[in-house]
């Protein structure tokens, strides 16, 4: 496509010329990624509003002990890092996921610069590397989950009402109908929105295999261009970023 | 090198135009990628989901009207939905209002209006051979026809169809136990509208993407006609609003089927306390009208834009402050996202920002209000043409004005407590927004018709079906006002059950005949359509002589439009009526230097360019090979 001897056109928005000179797969993909946006914004918005809707604890952190009375501190919960039970290390674990997904992205980044090149090497190289970052993703996250729904060794004891009577129970870990770390809302919220999240990382994945597939048979070098590479970078550059602000809202804030 | 490849692509470029030439039947009217057949399969789609969306209207206008009616002779149709006594079933009844709803705003006025003219006017009127992804817009269709099967398919569930109303608001939705219309059909619904949101991100991408990018050389953003304009904001609105509420549709799905509590907390169904506590059922309703007040717009600019455009045209005048008109839409598009509360003053809110919400509400009455007296300004000393499609705009204006008025009530909270959820609130919004967007859908489908079906309509049936229309909807809707603050509440089965509330009983039976014979004037329309469609005059090139690219396109434009180079645009789309000029028309593509004798001293200046926009014609081409 470079090479064309078409003269640039002076009036950029006058037609007869794609402003900007993103083709039409760019612009679709960046509109898309507008609206998709608003589909994380409106569940992050929901998070912040039960959020609170809900008590915080209050008291000092070191007598901390989970209950549906309030909101836990993400601190408390997300403390646990395969192979080494029983180790208190606050958001360990999620700050390697987070790291893992964020260098994805630079290798991303790598392979569109290989694209520019139209080096199909470099390309199929840096698409590997993001594919792994993205498997190992959501292997950690499988494993936090995992972590999350089995919960901890003691469980919580809570007290019910049932048939007129206070019954007292344990719960251990956390599902969608019953949460041993603080109110429903909060496992529920929490299934979802990574759920949701987790989703967009492994679709990211599976169009990210294709992409590698493609290059590997040569169909961007015939095409003369990889832009297919650019426009998926995009988008794993949008599933980074929601990341970066799932990630504030459920174990910072 | 450029040359060797330049003559390669051409020849690839041949080939591809030849494989059209070999299209079946299956990729040429089912499956097709053509953005003028997806136009009117969306279109005829709209038209059927209105006939039904209608009949399940009248049903209820019967209950309404005749509340001791004997409905055995509906039987054949509605079958166990008639109870013993010959009464309408009330679960039912509230699953009429559901679907009349859910229908008429989502499959009739947003898929049936925008998908049809979006997709048929932003090509042919920005000088583009097709969409942007003619493949992505062909799922926009399938997506919403998967959608509307299930939809329909909702309707003969065993326990019925969505009972919640339109809004569908949790708790009753989220709770399967708690009536019937939160069974089976609800889960419909909720699958149903996931696919239509599916439908509606690909057609808004195509159509923005298509209006930046396909533009022909010379229609800069200030030359396009304002239904262009129109088309961008309202998918502009859809992408940014209709992912909230797929959020909120996914979240609802959840709490009913996997037991979370999002929108549930402390709740009892049949004296036994569900274990749901934590969540928000307010959460809910700022999620949907986040879409919801949005999609009013979305329904209404389109029809907005087409107005514009017949106005213009049948007054053979400039349109009244073009730039005004697209800063109007503009206001309108950006209010629109921060309004939605106004539906919510009753819901407890925070009374400061229940006042902050009506503050913004009132505003929106200052981008309506230019519009409405932009319309009428053009008419003013026009010269105008009463075709139908003039008739149905001039109606779209009349009730764009009475409906908006009572907005302006509405939109305070203090009177909005009182008319919360009556049927003054049912005829507010079926006038400013439900006739006006069906008149702007009539008014384009009797404008447009011609370079559909490269066939007219007929004028005759045409006038008698605005006629009996328009006064039919102002006779349903006027009555309407006084049984809203005389109280009726919204949704209500019957209002018999007392002498005070029976008062009105006349006035319901008055509306309801009204209605019905403003149904039976819709079948003029469908039949005057499909009689047309074959057997219609045959349509000159220019029926209306308008200024607009799409008339320059042959009678039946194949696929790629025009079968030439795409016309360059020269000047914008209304020069009507321009004193000097031979003709009262001048059409886009007509350079000034054509027209010395009509030219101001600052489109003389424009001469200059048209060397330029000429030269363009390369780059355009070029848009066209990737």
């Amino acid at each position: 496509m470079a090479t064309h001897a078409i003269a640039e056109p002076k009036h950029l928005w006058l037609g007869g010329v794609e402003p900007m000179k993103a083709s039409y797969g760019k612009l679709m993909m960046w509109i898309f990624l507008l609206s998709d946006t608003f589909t994380f914004s409106a569940l992050l918005v929901s998070y912040g509003l039960i959020r609170y809707s809900h008590q915080s604890y209050v008291g000092k952190s070191a007598d901390f002990v989970f209950s549906h009375a309030y909101w836990p501190i993400p601190e408390k919960v997300f403390e646990a890092v395969p192979f080494l039970h029983g180790v208190s290390l606050p958001l360990v674990f999620v700050g390697i996921m987070t790291f893992i997904l964020i260098f994805s992205s630079v290798t991303m980044v790598l392979a569109v610069e290989a694209g520019h090149r139209m080096d199909r090497a470099d390309v199929e190289k840096w698409m590997l590397w993001t594919i792994l970052g993205g498997f190992t993703f959501l292997g950690s996250q499988a494993w936090e989950w995992g972590h999350f729904i089995h919960g901890t060794d003691t469980g919580t004891a809570v007290k019910e009402l049932v048939n007129g009577q206070l019954v007292t129970r344990t719960i251990n870990g956390a599902n969608l109908i019953e949460n041993q770390y603080g109110p429903q809302p909060f496992a529920d919220l929490f299934f979802f929105i990574t759920g949701f999240h987790g989703t967009h990382v492994f679709s990211g994945v599976i169009i990210n295999i294709v992409i590698f597939f493609n290059t590997a048979t040569g169909l961007y070098d015939r095409r003369g261009h990889y832009e297919m590479v650019e426009k998926v970078g995009l988008y794993w550059h949008f599933v980074d970023l929601v990341w970066v602000f799932v990630f504030t809202f459920f174990y910072l804030v | 090198m450029a040359t060797a490849e330049l003559t390669h692509e051409v020849q690839v470029h041949e080939e591809h135009e030849h494989e059209h030439h070999e299209l079946g039947f299956i990729r040429k009217y089912v499956f097709s990628e053509d953005h003028k057949t997806i136009a009117k399969q969306y279109l005829i789609s709209g038209i059927l989901w209105a006939f039904i969306g209608g009949l399940l209207s009248m049903l209820f206008r019967l209950q309404l009207g005749f509340p001791n009616m004997k409905l055995e002779w509906l039987r054949p149709l509605l079958g166990g939905w008639i109870e013993e006594g010959g009464k309408l079933d009330p679960q039912f009844y509230l699953a009429l209002v559901t679907m009349h709803g859910t229908i008429m705003v989502f499959f009739v006025l947003t898929a049936g209006l925008s998908g049809t003219f979006s997709n048929f006017l932003i090509p042919l009127q920005v000088g583009a051979r097709d969409m942007a992804s003619g493949f992505l817009n062909m799922l926009s269709y399938w997506f919403f026809f998967v959608s509307s099967v299930i939809m329909f398919g909702s309707l003969f569930v065993e326990t019925g169809p969505a009972g919640g109303g339109w809004v569908v608001y949790p708790p009753l939705s989220a709770l399967p136990q708690a009536a019937d219309g939160s069974k089976l059909g609800l889960t419909l619904w909720l699958v149903s509208m996931a696919l239509f949101i599916v439908s509606q991100l690909l057609g808004g991408i195509n159509y923005v993407t298509t209006i930046i990018n396909l533009r022909t050389r010379g229609m800069s953003f200030t030359k396009l006609p304002l239904t262009i304009w129109a088309f961008m904001f309202t998918a502009i609105l859809g992408i940014l609003s209709f992912p909230v509420l797929f959020s909120a549709v996914l979240l609802l799905f959840f709490d009913r089927t996997f037991g979370t509590s999002f929108y549930l907390s402390e709740i009892y169904v049949n004296g036994e306390a569900l274990p749901n506590v934590g969540g928000s059922a307010i959460l809910y309703q700022h999620l949907f009208w986040f879409l919801g007040h949005p999609e009013v717009y979305i329904v209404l600019l389109p029809a907005l834009g087409i107005t514009s455009e017949v106005i213009a045209t049948n007054a053979r005048k400039p349109i009244f402050g073009y730039r005004a008109m697209i800063g109007s839409l503009m206001g309108i598009t950006l209010l629109a996202f921060i309004v939605w509360a106004h539906h919510m003053f009753v819901t407890g809110m925070n009374p400061f920002l229940g006042s902050v919400f009506m503050f913004l509400t009132l505003i929106i009455a200052v981008p309506s209000a230019v519009k409405a007296f932009n319309y009428i300004t053009t008419l003013w000393r026009g010269n105008i043409v009463f075709t139908p499609a003039m008739l149905f705009s001039i109606g779209l204006v009349s009730f764009f004005i009475s409906g908006g008025l009572t907005g302006i009530i509405l939109g305070n909270s203090a009177l909005d407590i009182q008319l919360h959820d009556t049927y003054f609130v049912v005829a507010h919004f079926h006038l400013v927004m439900g006739s006006a967007s069906f008149f702007g859908l009539m008014a384009g489908v009797y404008h447009w018709f011609p370079k559909m079906f490269g066939r007219m309509m007929d004028e005759k049936l045409g006038y008698v079906h605005f006629w009996i229309t328009f006064v039919g909807i102002y006779l349903i809707f006027f009555p309407m006002h006084y049984i809203g603050i005389a109280g009726f509440p919204r949704r209500y089965y019957s209002f018999t059950a007392y002498d005070a509330t029976n008062s009105f009983g006349d006035m319901n039976m008055f509306i309801s005949v009204a209605a019905m014979i403003t149904f039976g004037a819709q079948i003029l329309f469908a039949w005057n359509f499909f009689y047309s469609m074959f057997r219609g005059r045959k349509a000159p090139q220019n029926p209306w002589h308008s200024n607009t690219l799409e008339w320059t396109a042959p009678i039946h434009p194949e696929h790629g439009n025009w079968p030439g180079e795409i016309p360059p645009a020269y000047r914008w789309p209304y020069d009507y009526s321009k004193p000097g000029a031979k003709e009262d028309f001048i059409p886009q593509n007509v350079p000034y230097s054509a027209t010395p004798e009509s030219n101001l001293p600052h489109e003389n200046e424009q001469i200059a360019m048209e060397k330029e926009i000429e030269g363009m014609i390369d780059s355009q081409n070029e848009t066209y090979k990737h």
